[in-house]
């Protein structure tokens, strides 16, 4: 199949683009928080909907038959997209909160014992810090955090402190949601499997913006979203190595995720079922098979070589406007800005931005820690997805700039 | 003094010479520059309404029978509109507060930002004040 290396092309596959918002042409730059959709998902969406639907692994008539062969192949497709070894290590959830809950409610339950330690970084979103708080108050463990430097990177130097025997699991973020910094996660891995402490990876942002091999990589879990990476809303994916999966006690029961039951006694299905109780989101599962087929049509050096024209153009641009500070700077930056104006607050610039047609988010990001750290009660991000251009970008900067104008 | 509803209208026309957004909000960042700032003793955490986006801050006195509110914002935009809700309601009977509808919001065209969804505090603060307005009905 001819792969797509043109970002008209790209852009002409979503009707969502191509929409006016405030009476301006839409700029679409908050892509770190949810990615719009190709036609083939809306597509296979809408089909499954109006006739292709029929319970999953249950019945034997002919609807129930194709839904189950869509969910099973998407995870096919998925096991191939990331590299993992067995479709077993391929779980479907809701996404990537629900992926790192599981975690932490079924490796903790295992493994995390009082006085125990888990480690994350002082750049994780909220949905990779809660999870583990919450596992460490369940078992009176302790939560250790590894801080970043002033450019928002992991200081490496300082993870030897804290990583000793104590330490039961680490959960870092492959891309902050805030500074867009792919973190030397490998690095980290090696370090930790050196010590026996698996590591499982928030990959949200990481698996759009990287190429995901998890058996290269070596981690033992790797969460992310179906609806960051073109797929629907509510359906995620939970990969984990096979010998720990088989570990760890389910976490949700009910229907699916069963051997046999009687009162006395139920046995768990085999993977991956164990961790998919009760009727999935089988339309959304199918449509991020179908997401990650997109990905896979869209040439991968085309889109590395884009990206980084886009990445060049935004950060000489910003960073030559007066009092803007972008956080997050590192030769492994993605198409991902987040920044401050002195003495501007950053709702005012996403409101009169908004009015501009850029759609951008501002405030806290799910990243209070690593706010209160940089001193900040708030930025304005810029997060862009293949289907932007140089000539959006533009727009960007020369409305960013009016706008700081009117403020001034 | 007018009534509420005098006040709104005022407000209305005030708004009508503006034929596009940029006019409305560059207005409305004017307003936010020109709100005296509440004084230290406001800004305190009691009187802070948090959001996810911005900061508001409302203090609100009784005396006499009406209640006079001061109001302040980290964000302009936010203090701009503030401005308005502060000069229609400040200075009124807690009864005028309560029946008051506030439909002049969206008559100027700005209802998308007391969206519950937009998380700036505002829609927080117009029930801070009607809830001021209950409680000081309630004590006299």
């Amino acid at each position: 199949m001819e792969l797509i290396k043109d970002v008209d092309s790209i852009r002409k596959l979503f009707p969502a683009l191509d929409q006016k918002v405030n009476n301006k042409s839409l700029v679409y730059f908050d892509n770190g928080a949810t990615a719009q959709k190709p036609l083939s998902v809306i597509e296979l969406t809408d089909k499954m909907n109006s006739g292709v639907n029929g319970n999953i692994h249950r019945a034997v008539h002919e609807l129930s038959a194709r839904t189950t062969e869509l969910y099973e192949g998407a995870r096919e497709d998925i096991r191939k997209f990331i590299n993992a070894k067995e479709r077993e290590e391929v779980i479907f959830t809701s996404g990537t909160t629900a992926s790192i809950n599981l975690v932490a409610n079924s490796f903790c339950q295992k493994f995390l014992n009082k006085g125990d330690t888990v480690i994350v970084t002082e750049a994780e979103h909220h949905s990779n810090i809660v999870p583990w708080q919450m596992a460490c108050e369940r078992t009176g463990a302790e939560l250790r955090v590894l801080p970043v430097d002033s450019n928002g990177e992991w200081m490496m130097e300082k993870l030897a402190e804290i990583l000793d025997s104590k330490v039961k699991i680490i959960s870092v973020a492959h891309i902050s949601n805030v500074l867009g910094i792919v973190n030397p996660v490998k690095e980290l891995i090696e370090a930790a499997h050196k010590k026996g402490v698996p590591v499982m990876i928030d990959g949200a942002q990481g698996v759009v913006h990287c190429k995901v091999d998890v058996q290269e990589l070596d981690c033992d879990f790797y969460a992310f979203s179906g609806h960051k990476l073109y797929g629907p809303t509510g359906i995620g994916i939970l990969y984990g190595k096979k010998e720990l999966l088989d570990k760890i006690p389910p976490w949700l029961g009910g229907g699916d995720m069963v051997g046999t039951v009687s009162f006395n006694k139920t046995t768990y299905a085999d993977l991956p079922l164990k961790f998919e109780a009760g009727t999935p989101n089988f339309i959304g599962a199918a449509a991020l098979g179908e997401a990650v087929r997109f990905v896979r049509s869209i040439d991968g050096d085309f889109l590395k070589t884009q990206e980084d024209e886009l990445v060049n153009y935004l950060i000489n641009s910003l960073s030559s406007i007066n009092g803007v500070k972008v956080f997050g700077t590192s030769a492994n930056k993605i198409s991902l800005f987040s920044f401050t104006v002195e003495g501007v607050h950053p709702t005012d610039l996403a409101m009169l931005m908004d009015k501009m047609g850029i759609a951008l988010r501002s405030g806290l990001m799910c990243s209070e820690p690593l706010m209160t750290k940089f001193g900040v009660t708030g930025m304005l991000r810029a997060s862009l997805a293949m289907y932007n251009t140089v000539s959006e970008s533009e727009y960007f900067i020369a409305s960013l700039k009016r706008a700081l104008k009117m403020l001034s | 003094m007018i009534t509420i509803t005098q006040a709104e209208q005022e407000i209305i026309e005030e708004f009508s010479v503006f034929t596009d957004w940029l006019d409305k909000y560059e207005y409305l960042i004017e307003l936010g520059k020109s709100l005296p700032i509440i004084n230290d003793n406001g800004r305190q955490e009691s009187n802070l309404i948090k959001g996810c986006q911005s900061r508001v801050w409302l203090a609100a006195d009784y005396r006499e029978g009406r209640i006079y509110f001061t109001a302040d914002s980290d964000a302009i935009i936010t203090k701009g509109i503030i401005s308005l809700l502060v000069r229609v309601f400040s200075g009124r009977t807690p009864k005028e507060i309560i029946d008051a509808d506030l439909s002049f919001i969206k008559e100027i065209g700005l209802q998308d930002n007391l969206s519950p969804s937009r998380s700036n505090g505002l829609v927080s603060m117009i029930r801070q004040i009607k809830f001021y307005a209950v409680a000081f009905a309630a004590n006299k």
